[in-house]
């Protein structure tokens, strides 16, 4: 099984449409599958709603397809680093629906996983919680949230094997994995693609059951907050 | 109100350092709450979790030696240590929510006397979102706020009721200040320390909410 595809753009063939659900992994700029953005904007695709933990910052991550205003619609926990997406939305130009970081990132775990709405704590007597369901479990009350299904996933990771078997690397797994299952369709970017067999089967952290196509290329692997610590003199 | 009085950023950071207790999971908030890590007392060994998938979080990292795949919640490059270990951020929030997380230490804009909490949002100005507070306040064990006691006009941002969209309702049960230490108690808040020089009179007149 051959899922490799020589560019993002050839990856993404066929699966793009208007109005779309993507949902995208990275944490800030972490883990981004910024070959796939880019190649997004350039298919010209647009009124996307886009699932993703943040919006990048301007001129990269997702902050393309905002400056290109393919996007109709952000579900995002925070973002705060982004200029262009502020503007747009204090306009009215760009919707937003805020989710709180993990019922996100439950949201596309239980969609992938085939449960259409959970309860969570989480937002409970916030404007989260206005207009759902609320229910009391052992003198509690929680709110249902639902799963969310999206029709393309973007996904970066680090190693691949041609099935698709995926393996991270640190806090660049982050949404990488819920934002995979969660989608109809799933396209994965890669630093390497490795030979089959080469990946230790105990120590892969997505199997390739979620993965349609992958695409290797070279990443930018931009640092937002660079902080450092001072050597001691010796 | 004199510069002097009470803690500075580091102070309220080392106060809240204190609350922290051996063999914790803890999570830190962005800014103040960030500082504590510069604090924990010596024999007192807490790991620290980072909500975008990190248990085990170290210092930043030397010069040179930054790496664009280790980042913490608040984007920062950092390191990790031996007993490090890494997951999704479903795995993360599912041992937040699962109550597997002792204390998270979390800035404030407002704080009220029943333990609502204001973090996230002021409505037609800043639009920067939750992030993970919502799901924290919501899922760990304890939730000590650390904070400035007035705004920059005076005012007290200690209340009877917040005046910004919650981040959590009745979820704080410790609040530390510049002036000193609360508890979310019934019928309010509990003064328990004052600061370095603040005296009962000053705490109260900076303290709009209930004091039992």
């Amino acid at each position: 099984m051959n899922k490799v595809y020589p560019t993002a753009a050839a990856a993404l063939e066929g699966k793009l449409r208007d109005g779309m659900l993507i949902a995208a992994g990275g944490f800030g700029l972490c883990g981004i599958p910024e070959l796939l953005i880019t190649a997004i904007r350039d298919s010209g695709v647009k009124g996307l709603t886009v699932a993703s933990n943040n919006a990048g910052v301007d001129g990269f991550g997702l902050g393309q397809l905002l400056e290109t205003r393919q996007v109709k619609k952000m579900i995002s926990s925070y973002v705060g680093e982004n200029a262009e997406f502020m503007r747009q939305y204090l306009s009215g130009e760009l919707e937003l629906e805020f989710n709180p970081q993990g019922t996100l990132a439950e949201r596309m775990r239980a969609g992938g996983a085939g449960i259409p709405g959970f309860y969570t704590a989480t937002g409970v007597g916030t404007v989260i919680a206005e207009g759902k369901e609320h229910h009391d479990f052992d003198g509690r009350t929680y709110i249902l949230e639902r799963g969310l299904v999206a029709d393309l996933a973007i996904v970066k990771a680090w190693k691949a094997d041609p099935s698709g078997n995926l393996v991270f690397r640190k806090t660049a797994r982050n949404f990488n994995v819920p934002a995979a299952t969660c989608g109809k369709f799933c396209v994965v970017e890669v630093e390497e693609v490795v030979p089959m067999g080469s990946l230790d089967p105990d120590t892969i952290h997505l199997p390739g059951i979620y993965v349609h196509r992958i695409v290797q290329g070279t990443h930018e692997k931009r640092i937002e907050q660079r902080t450092v610590r001072k050597r001691e003199a010796v | 109100m004199s510069e002097a009085k009470g803690w500075d950023r580091n102070g309220i950071a080392a106060r809240a350092a204190q609350e922290l207790r051996d063999g914790w999971y803890v999570n830190l908030g962005i800014g103040i709450p960030t500082l504590v890590a510069n604090y924990i007392p010596e024999g007192v060994n807490v790991t620290l979790q980072s909500e975008n998938g990190m248990l085990g979080m170290g210092p930043f990292p030397f010069e040179g030696e930054e790496d664009p795949d280790l980042i913490n919640a608040g984007k920062q490059t950092i390191t990790e240590l031996p007993q490090t270990a890494y997951f999704d951020s479903a795995q993360s929030f599912a041992m937040i929510r699962g109550g597997k997380i002792a204390m998270a230490i979390l800035g404030a804009m407002e704080v009220a006397e029943n333990g609502d909490l204001a973090n996230w949002m002021i409505p037609g100005k800043l639009v920067k979102g939750m992030g993970g507070a919502m799901d924290l306040v919501a899922g760990v064990g304890r939730v000590v706020v650390v904070m400035d006691h007035t705004s920059k006009h005076g005012e007290s941002k200690v209340l009877k009721e917040c005046t910004l969209p919650l981040t959590g309702k009745a979820v704080v049960n410790r609040i530390i200040t510049n002036l000193g230490v609360l508890d979310v108690v019934p019928g309010g808040l509990k003064l328990v320390e004052l600061a370095p020089g603040v005296s009962e009179d000053e705490f109260r007149t900076a303290t709009e909410a209930t004091l039992v």
